[in-house]
């Protein structure tokens, strides 16, 4: 016996290219849906991971804007301000500080990078007590320069595949034409630290000619301290700024909201253009088998039986297109990945577009409701064709 | 078929539309006895009600008044309740099987997909068994893979047919089943409608307009303006 479903799906058969070109609306709406929920899921998840990793929650700056040195932190920027490093011993003296690191951002541009060029990024560290804040720096080649003086670097993940370095290489600074010797090239992070050039703090002091200054004091908290008071605390300090890394999170967040009203509105109302291409598709279809669904009923099909075999029609529509909607949005997520990112003020490293088996059956279901809602008017209007009136329509064509 | 004896009983059968402020009757006072089994052909010119009689005696439509019983079972009355859809649909399925002169097969299912279509909707019981049987009274199974569209015009009827019976209807109503054929063809289509007829019990209304083929019937309603105004056996 010939099943509802089979009747359904021959019927759609008949006009193809009209099925599919309502399939690919609806998986158009799919992956744009996907892709959006897979983003608001994938950029939090990013941002959180960047932060985190930082391996601090506190930074301290010199005053001015600390969002720029933030920024600066997460992804490179210039106009930064410098305090002296002797800051350093009145925070050791703080009971609630578990450790701290100095670091001297600085930034040079390279005719080089890109097409017509960019920011390089250098920070001065202390190997000992950056790399006890970021555990989870581990080297490819290689490893951290011992002498503080020396004039060496550690290489970031992409910033060594650029640059196609290996260790014991030379890489020239650009702008102040210093050599320095490759010693280690970190492993990939999925973090900014990836793009970074590591240098002994006292070398890049003296190369810009800034003795004793830093941009930025790293603060990891003990974990039973109250984080409110010691910023309170903190703020005491002369001429410094504290920036707590869940503000800077908080900030972005905000910023991004925006975005993500935006790209929301454009998926809503492509799922609105494709509901409206199935309603026009499947009703269309209905009024050309006006005659054909009128003897339908002459030779037993009651009103529901019709419309359950129209909303069959448009349920194969909407999944169809949903399945092919999710395998493009997860085929593409990297292309998505780019196109948001050269949209964004800021994108953290890693992934944006984060889709798991809960988004993606989440979006399934919305298009299938969706189709659901659509089929509902078109396959009404076929349940209550008479047959009479399908007899005379074909007596009057 | 259903051994049961059904009769069609149409007493003063009466229908009329408005168009506009204009009534038109294009049914009036029709009244006429089937008997279980019979082949009985309707012919008129055009316009005369011959179709709307028809779509009366086969539940396909109420009549504004008159009565109607088929089996001794009283289907419309003259108090001038109007049946549902879906009670006109029911009776239908139980007691009807259909053929127009357009085959209304669907193109993108094969023949013996077509054949099984109703049964997607109402089934009586065995009938899904005997459809080859019914395909081969037919002279069609060797086309039943076959898409109506690369099937002869006879031969799709001849799916129409098959299509009509597969719920083993009483009566068979036929509304210019040759229309579409050469008359070649419409011989062969009649001949079936007649075998079938004598072979199996079924009762046929057939509307023509062909009045040689109306005479392979055992009777004859000619109709005029509405009414009938002559009945022939032939038997």
């Amino acid at each position: 016996m010939i099943t509802n479903f089979e009747v359904a799906y021959k019927n759609l058969l008949r006009k193809r290219v009209r099925s599919l070109l309502t399939i690919v609306g609806i998986a158009l709406s799919a992956w744009v849906l996907v892709s959006l929920l897979g983003f608001n899921k994938g950029y939090e998840a990013a941002l959180n991971k960047d932060i985190d990793n930082m391996g601090f929650s506190l930074m301290i700056m010199a005053k001015g804007c600390p969002y720029e040195a933030a920024t600066m932190m997460l992804k490179g920027g210039t106009g930064l301000k410098y305090m002296k490093e002797s800051i350093m011993t009145d925070l050791a003296k703080e009971p609630d500080v578990e450790k701290i690191t100095p670091i001297l951002m600085s930034a040079v541009f390279d005719p080089n990078k890109g097409e017509s060029g960019g920011i390089a990024g250098y920070f001065g560290v202390e190997p000992k007590s950056y790399s006890e804040m970021k555990t989870y720096l581990t080297f490819r080649q290689g490893g951290w320069f011992i002498d503080p003086k020396a004039f060496e670097v550690v290489m970031g993940y992409e910033a060594a595949e650029l640059e196609q370095r290996e260790v014991g290489d030379m890489i020239l600074m650009p702008e102040k034409n210093v050599k320095f010797k490759v010693v280690g090239i970190l492993n990939r992070t999925g973090t900014q630290d990836d793009g970074t050039i590591f240098a002994p703090l006292k070398t890049l002091q003296t190369i810009f000619k800034k003795p004793d200054e830093i941009t930025t004091i790293g603060i990891k908290v003990k974990k039973s301290a109250d984080s409110t008071s010691l910023e309170a605390r903190l703020y005491q300090l002369p001429d410094v700024q504290i920036v707590s890394l869940q503000q800077v999170k908080d900030t972005i967040m905000k910023l991004i909201s925006t975005a993500k009203v935006m790209v929301l509105s454009i998926a809503i109302i492509a799922i609105l253009i494709a509901m409206v291409g199935v309603v026009n598709t499947i009703l269309t279809s209905v009024w050309e088998r006006m005659q054909e669904i009128g003897i339908l009923k002459t030779i037993g099909a009651m009103p529901w039986d019709i419309f359950k075999l129209i909303w069959t029609e448009t349920l194969i529509l909407c999944t169809t297109g949903g399945v092919l909607g999710v395998i493009f949005a997860l085929i593409l997520a990297r292309v998505t990945d780019i196109l948001i990112r050269s949209i964004l003020p800021y994108a953290p490293g890693g992934g944006l577009v984060l889709i798991d088996t809960k988004l993606v059956l989440i979006t399934l279901a919305a298009i299938l409701c969706i189709g659901l809602l659509s089929g509902i008017y078109p396959a009404w209007r076929a349940g209550r064709i008479r047959p009479l009136e399908a007899i005379r329509s074909e007596v009057n064509a | 078929m259903n051994q049961a004896s059904v009769s069609l009983d149409a007493i003063n059968l009466t229908k009329t539309y408005r168009r506009g402020s204009e009534e038109i009757s294009a049914v009036h006072g029709a009244s006429l006895k089937i008997n279980k089994g019979d082949f009985v052909s309707c012919i008129g010119p055009s316009g005369s009600g011959k179709t709307t009689l028809v779509n009366l005696l086969g539940c396909l439509d109420n009549p504004t008044s008159g009565e109607l019983f088929l089996g001794g079972r009283q289907i419309f009355s003259n108090n001038g309740h109007q049946l549902s859809e879906k009670r006109l649909t029911e009776i239908r399925r139980e007691i009807f099987g259909y053929i127009f002169q357009n085959f209304y097969l669907i193109p993108t299912l094969t023949v013996i997909e077509n054949v099984m279509l109703p049964l997607t909707f109402f089934r009586k019981p065995g009938t899904e068994q005997k459809v080859t049987g019914l395909l081969q009274l037919l002279g069609i199974e060797h086309r039943k893979d076959h898409l109506p569209g690369q099937i002869s015009g006879g031969e799709m009827q001849r799916v129409a047919i098959a299509r009509a019976l597969v719920n083993e209807p009483e009566i068979l109503v036929a509304d210019e089943p040759t229309g579409n054929l050469d008359s070649k063809r419409s011989v062969e289509i009649v001949k079936i409608l007649k075998d079938l007829s004598s072979n199996t019990g079924l009762t046929v209304i057939m509307v023509t307009h062909n009045l040689e083929l109306a005479r392979v019937a055992d009777r004859l309603f000619e109709m005029r303006d509405g009414g009938i105004s002559e009945t022939t056996t032939l038997k």
